[in-house]
């Protein structure tokens, strides 16, 4: 079984998805990033591939992906890394990428060598819904890859029934409307959001991300959907950690109150 | 009838399409409902054709440029959008975009700007309308073209200087797009070339058309004939070249040529000719040809020109190259400033380094003495006097 799917019958609520930018701080940074966040508790691991033009990430994304471009990352070098991650951690892992470095690597090829790696899923945030259905859903499916899908406060009713039929593993609900960055508090606007889709009872679990950043949003996000995703505050961790594991060590318990 | 359109997706053949994130979902469906029903209609066509009269000056003149004829033995003609209001075909555009954002509710603008010509021009007609404008420019294109800088703040925009990858316009975009996830309720993104996710190309490509409908009665007027042999223009995202190639588009006997920014050279790696040496990719939501490396990630561009100084280029100008329709060739900087060097001294005109390319290509390519030649001169070069006369020991 797809160890996202697994992941969501063996345990309800709290989840965290943490995100990171492979070949970010420096490009060996990959591997010993992936072992912290897994023996620190983790429940999901989305690894980001850099992008020189990453329109939906805000300023630290933004940074760590031109920093990890400046070290030499590439898609290629990337999944030579994790070649055997598979021995490291059994957590569920995404890749994180925008389309344009997936087509150049050939759609057949990303998701056969995704796969072979252990790879569980895929977030390319600019290949919308009907792009993946009409042209790609075959391949994924055929390698058993769920590719996630994006909902956003702005997303109608109507539509966020279409993607959650169509949608698998889990929906990312983008919490408000920004780039990727952090937030210290979710007002009520956010909180009625998440309500609204706790609501609707979707068939898909859902992760909010974007701006989850501490324990207030990340205990604000469970309140209503099944986890959330930190991508920024993580990095920002990470850009002045003499050490990894007890950076994240540290990250980890504050943000979850696990201890 | 215009067999070269896009499909209902936004597709030219392989290119166009809306590569947008779920969160544009909502304004660019509103946009791709609503675009043609609002073009269409006889008020909105009322207004814009007025205000392109009144406050644009059009019809822009169609002007015989003897001296160059005579000089490269064929017959030239300009199109000279550089007499439009704001010096440039970018407030055509504009122009349409600006009554369509009002009619969808829009309170605020945004833009991105390259030379600052559709900066200026969106600055404009913001002014006019009494709507919000922001302008996201590269740092450099902000020191270079200054004077548009000065223009935009006067008519009351901000401009925000962009500093992320290589300080220019693709940037200008990325930042302009990440605005407009931010802003998803009362923000019109108001782009400025044939570039984005569908419905831009062809709803842009559609308010430029207004350049190739003048120029066939115009031709008609000078010559008896409507179309030319051959219409040469420069591309950047390649709106001016839609605008003036769109009526013929089917009339196979009419020779396009499209000019990019050759930089220091398409054997170098600072240039920006996207159809010589970029390839299939996905950028700012439209498949298209890119410049990328071998991982896919977009290379940045150089061009002497800062509108030309973009890896991308418009899916319609993909596909006409495709398709062959099109012919296309790279001038380099050099070329460019030697051309408006010379069209200042033979005609009394000082072109925009953009348009300067499309000029340079008399010098690779001899027109037979009876053509028809009919170049877009798609701006004036205020903006550029001083990078022009910086560089002018190359061209003395
Ligand atoms: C005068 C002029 N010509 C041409 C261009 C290039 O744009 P496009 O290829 O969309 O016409 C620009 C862009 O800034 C411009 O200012």
């Amino acid at each position: 079984m797809n160890r996202i799917d697994k992941l969501f019958q063996t345990k309800s609520g709290r989840i965290l998805s943490v995100y990171f930018t492979a070949g970010y701080p420096e490009i060996n940074s990959t591997i010993p990033i992936i072992r912290a966040l897994s023996d620190n508790g983790a429940d999901m691991i989305e690894i980001g591939v850099p992008f020189s033009d990453p329109v939906a990430d805000g300023p630290v994304i933004q940074h760590s992906s031109s920093a990890a471009l400046k070290n030499g990352i590439s898609l290629k070098k990337l999944l030579n890394r994790l070649k055997d991650i598979r021995e490291i951690t059994d957590v569920p892992l995404l890749m994180m990428s925008y389309l344009n470095p997936v087509l150049h690597y050939g759609m057949e090829k990303f998701c056969r060598d995704i796969h072979e790696t252990g790879i569980d899923g895929t977030i390319i945030p600019d290949m919308p819904l009907e792009i993946y259905t009409k042209n790609y859903k075959h391949i994924f499916r055929g390698y058993g890859i769920k590719n996630i899908f994006l909902v956003t406060p702005q997303t109608a009713e109507e539509r966020i029934r279409f993607i959650d039929v169509e949608g698998e593993g889990f929906l990312y609900v983008v919490s408000s409307q920004s780039t990727t960055g952090t937030k210290q508090v979710f007002p009520k606007k956010q909180m009625d959001y998440f309500k609204h889709l706790k609501d609707m009872q979707l068939k898909n679990r859902l992760l909010a991300g974007f701006g989850i950043s501490n324990r207030v949003t990340f205990n604000q996000a469970c309140r209503y959907l099944d986890g959330a995703i930190v991508g920024s505050a993580f990095i920002k961790v990470l850009e002045n950690a003499p050490d990894i594991h007890t950076a994240t060590h540290v990250f980890i318990r504050d943000l979850t109150g696990r201890s | 009838m215009n067999a070269i359109t896009v499909d209902k997706e936004g597709f030219y053949g392989e290119f166009g399409g809306a590569y947008i994130p779920e969160m544009l979902y909502p304004n660019i469906r509103e946009l791709q409902d609503n675009y043609l029903g609002i073009l269409e209609s006889p008020t909105f066509r009322h207004e814009l054709q007025s205000l392109l009269k009144d406050y644009a000056g059009r019809p822009t003149p169609l002007y015989f440029a003897e001296r160059l004829s005579e000089y490269y033995k064929t017959n030239i003609y300009l199109k000279r959008e550089d007499l439009t209001h704001t010096g440039a075909h970018k407030i055509n555009n504009a122009l349409g975009q600006i009554l369509l954002a009002r009619q969808l509710g829009k309170k605020r603008i945004i833009a991105e700007t390259g030379a600052g010509q559709h900066g200026v021009a969106t600055a404009t007609v913001c002014a006019r309308m009494g709507m919000e404008c922001t302008v996201y420019m590269g740092a450099l294109d902000v020191v270079r073209q200054r004077p548009n800088v000065e223009r935009m703040k006067l008519l009351g925009a901000s401009v925000i200087p962009v500093e992320q990858g290589n300080h220019t316009l693709k940037d200008a975009v990325n930042e302009a797009l990440r605005d407009w996830i931010s802003h998803p309720e009362d923000t019109y993104y108001l782009i400025g070339s044939v570039v984005g996710p569908h419905p831009y190309p062809d709803l842009v490509a559609r308010l430029q058309s207004v350049i190739s409908e003048e120029l066939q009665w115009q031709l008609r007027e000078k010559t008896g004939r409507d179309a030319p042999d051959t219409i040469i223009a420069c591309v950047g995202g390649g709106s001016n070249a839609a605008g003036i190639f769109y009526h013929y588009l089917n009339r196979p006997e009419v020779r396009l040529i499209a000019v990019e920014a050759g930089g220091k050279g398409i054997d170098t790696k600072e240039t920006a000719a996207t159809i010589a040496l970029g390839q299939t990719g996905i950028l700012h939501g439209s498949k298209t040809y890119v410049m990328q490396d071998d991982d896919g990630q977009i290379t940045e561009p150089y061009s002497i020109s800062a509108g030309l100084d973009y890896p991308g280029i418009g899916p319609l100008l993909s596909h006409l190259f495709r398709q062959h329709r099109a012919e296309f060739y790279a001038m380099n900087d050099d070329e460019a400033l030697e051309a408006a060097h010379f069209l200042a001294r033979q005609e009394g005109i000082i072109p925009a380094l953009e348009s300067a390319h499309a000029l340079a290509l008399l010098n690779k390519i001899n027109f037979p003495e009876d053509h028809q030649v009919v170049i877009n001169l798609s701006g004036r070069g205020d903006k550029d006097l001083e990078v022009i006369l910086r560089n002018k020991g190359i061209t003395e």
